[in-house]
């Protein structure tokens, strides 16, 4: 069989992900040009790990958006003859490359490694996004308050992060699982968390102004109820929004783990914050508690809570792995890293190289994400 | 202090049973209970022969009976049996544990000096070129999970060079099976540790005492030995006593990967199985480790810095 050499495999990857070359010169021009307007962001562009970091998180949000253009296959399509190919093993029908090998059912590792960045893309930073709002949520008060809702939540908290989170994923992402109501209540209870938090927000501002309030006010329940609807019961009249089953679970899951961490973060901060001057001042013009939370205390955390939200993402991509890596929730033929390695992995014997991209795309992109948190952290710190 | 540590200990018995009931409930799911109805039988028995099984098998008594009947069981140090591997849980468990404690002893004996030699060294001289290398090898090992590194130290040291073996056995431990287990592990929890340890250097570092030190002319070696280390390394130990329970998730992964049939190994076997009683005794076990370490850590901690006081 015909196959392509050292060089040839590395130049042709490169050629692939040309839109992904392209869209990030155009962001690292713009982005150094306008630095001086961007604030936090605009100063990443001065230190060189941030830099580092954003370019790889950048690299596979754009190879997740042009996926259609950079894979050569399609994820699924099984070619009978290239089954554990060695890189660069020619398929005879297309002319087109196995630019990494191809895995067990003769699927392009490549074009498999390049569709995966699409699942972890959308599930990692959504799933994070809602804990932050359920942590947020629950974190203010409990700072705010004190005393036995602070106790209560604190006791809730601890029970989660005191479980071990594969055994957590074990029992809450399973087939069985999916045959009750729990995946859809627990998300149920999750996805209230945006809507009501926007409209808390919506409210503590603009409660004496109700021409501004009540339009803005409806504008997010009704977007929140239409997402609501095709997110939690599958049941969107548009037809839109939908998620599988095994991905609302993965989803509820995932947020699960995850929120009683930002809750403690969110907490510490916020008692920290509540001794300010500014929040005292608040006090005196006297202003509502919430409006306080969300618009004084809120605001003053953004810094931690933008560095530890991007390790967060980081962690919850290892987490989606890990699930994948067990097995858990994905359908099996999905191109998702984690199933990847998990198939890949008893074949590393004869052909080592059947396991590399997947691992190391993970890799990349948590590492990326690390640098960003490390380079905001620092950039942020020099204020 | 003893307040402190018996209102502790009274949490703590209260998550244990908080979490027992949660795993319980659970586990007997109608679809878990169908799952280890066809497991223990044969998986193409009928509908009706599944009731008939669970009814006879007492699984369809009250939830809370059952649960009673469990956790006076287990009070009395009786966690019943495991249905995956057919033996009483307290014949089969400890062994395990056993396995899985050598695992961690030789993972902590490895990772805790490296990652404090290299905490150290990068937060002596913070923004040195030392500094940031080592601060982006931290990072690099913080990003790759056990199931990368695993992979990748497998391809590398077993299928390329073919020094180390990519499977390890309980029963026999050599050097050669046993390093690569040991090294993913460690690599996952060097960076954290590592990190932790830089911050409090380097702001031990910047301290008054440090530069007095100085300015009496010690020389650098003797600062950071006599000075600086003494007042850095409390932080570290506390997050060194955290690592506890996120190793956990390591060794469940580890386990898998190289099929060390220790703790983690039991805990995939048992969920995949609905092995009640194992997958109880387990939560138990790795709960009461999670806590107990943070009980520890904060003592410890107390103990350690004078001037943190305990409520």
């Amino acid at each position: 069989m015909e196959s392509l050499s050292f060089f040839g495999i590395w130049g042709q990857a490169m050629v692939r992900f040309w839109p992904v070359w392209l869209a990030l010169l155009i962001v690292f021009v713009l982005g150094r040009l306008l630095r001086r307007r961007l604030g936090l962001f605009g100063r990443l562009f001065d230190s060189r790990i941030g830099a580092l970091g954003l370019g790889l998180v950048l690299f596979w949000v754009f190879t997740a958006i042009f996926a259609d253009s950079i894979a050569p296959f399609e994820p699924l399509k099984q070619i009978a003859e290239l089954k554990r190919a060695l890189p660069g093993a020619i398929d005879p029908n297309s002319g087109q490359a196995f630019l990494f090998g191809g895995d067990n059912l003769g699927r392009d590792l490549f074009s498999r490694m390049v569709y995966g960045s699409r699942f972890v893309l959308l599930i990692a930073p959504a799933a994070t996004l809602i804990a932050y709002l359920v942590g947020i949520t629950l974190g203010l008060p409990a700072a705010w308050y004190g005393g036995r809702v602070d106790d209560i939540l604190m006791f809730i908290a601890n029970l989660v992060l005191a479980f071990p989170v594969i055994l957590l994923f074990y029992l809450l992402v399973t087939p069985g699982i999916r045959e009750t109501a729990i995946p859809n209540v627990m998300a149920g209870t999750f996805f209230l968390f945006p809507p009501g938090f926007l409209l808390l927000l919506l409210y503590t501002r603009y409660a004496p102004r109700p021409l501004v309030f009540w339009p803005l006010a409806l504008l997010v329940l009704g977007i929140g109820g239409w997402l609501y609807a095709g997110l939690v019961f599958d049941a969107d009249p548009l037809g839109l929004v939908h998620l599988q089953p095994n991905e609302l679970n993965i989803f509820a899951a995932v947020v699960a783990a995850s929120s009683p961490g930002i809750f403690r973060i969110v907490r510490g901060l916020a008692l920290d914050i509540k001794t300010r001057d500014y929040v005292a001042a608040g006090q005196t013009r006297n202003e509502s508690p919430w409006y306080l939370m969300l618009w004084e205390i809120l605001p003053n955390a953004r810094g931690p809570l933008i560095v530890d939200a991007c390790l967060r993402i980081g962690y919850t991509t290892i987490l989606l792995g890990t699930l994948g890596f067990f097995g858990l929730g994905l359908s099996p033929e999905s191109p998702d890293w984690g199933s990847m390695i998990d198939q890949n992995r008893s074949f590393l014997r004869i052909v080592p190289t059947i396991v590399l991209p997947q691992t190391i795309a993970l890799a990349l992109l948590v590492l990326g994400l690390n640098l960003l948190a490390d380079g905001l952290r620092e950039e942020s710190l020099k204020d | 202090m003893l307040m402190f540590i018996l209102r502790r200990m009274g949490i703590m018995f209260l998550t244990m049973l908080v979490l027992t009931f949660i795993v319980f409930t659970m586990v007997n799911l109608e679809p878990n209970l169908k799952k280890l109805a066809l497991e223990q039988n044969n998986t193409r028995m009928s509908q009706q022969d599944v009731e008939v099984w669970l009814e006879q098998e007492g699984y369809r008594r009250p939830l809370l009976v059952r649960y009673g009947e469990w956790l006076g069981n287990a009070v009395t140090g009786d966690f019943g049996y495991s249905t995956r591997f057919r033996m009483p849980v307290n014949e089969f468990l400890p062994e395990r544990i056993g396995y899985t404690g050598r695992l961690m002893f030789w993972v902590m004996i490895t990772m805790v000096p490296t990652a404090l030699i290299i905490g150290i060294l990068a937060g002596m001289r913070e923004g040195s070129r030392l500094d940031r290398s080592l601060s982006f090898f931290s990072i690099l090992t913080s990003a790759t999970p056990e199931y990368v590194s695993g992979i990748i130290f497998t391809v590398i040291f077993a299928s390329w060079l073919g020094w180390l073996k990519g499977v390890t056995n309980v029963e026999h431990v050599t050097f050669e099976n046993f390093a690569l287990p040991v090294m993913t592990m460690a690599f996952y929890g060097v960076g954290y540790i590592a990190r932790m340890t830089r911050a409090s250097m380097a702001e031990a570092m910047t301290s008054q005492y440090i530069r007095t030190a100085r300015l009496k002319g010690l020389s650098f070696p003797a600062i950071v030995i006599r000075h600086a280390l003494r007042n850095a390394l409390i932080a570290p130990f506390t997050v060194i006593m955290l690592q506890f329970p996120w190793l956990l998730t390591g060794v469940v992964i580890s386990e898998k990967l190289f099929n060390y049939k220790g703790f983690g190994w039991s805990l995939v076997e048992a969920a995949d199985n609905n092995d009640i009683d194992l997958l109880l005794a387990i939560s138990l076990v790795s709960v009461a480790l999670v806590i107990i370490t943070q009980l520890i850590s904060d003592i410890g901690y107390a103990l350690l810095n004078p001037r943190i006081r305990v409520r």
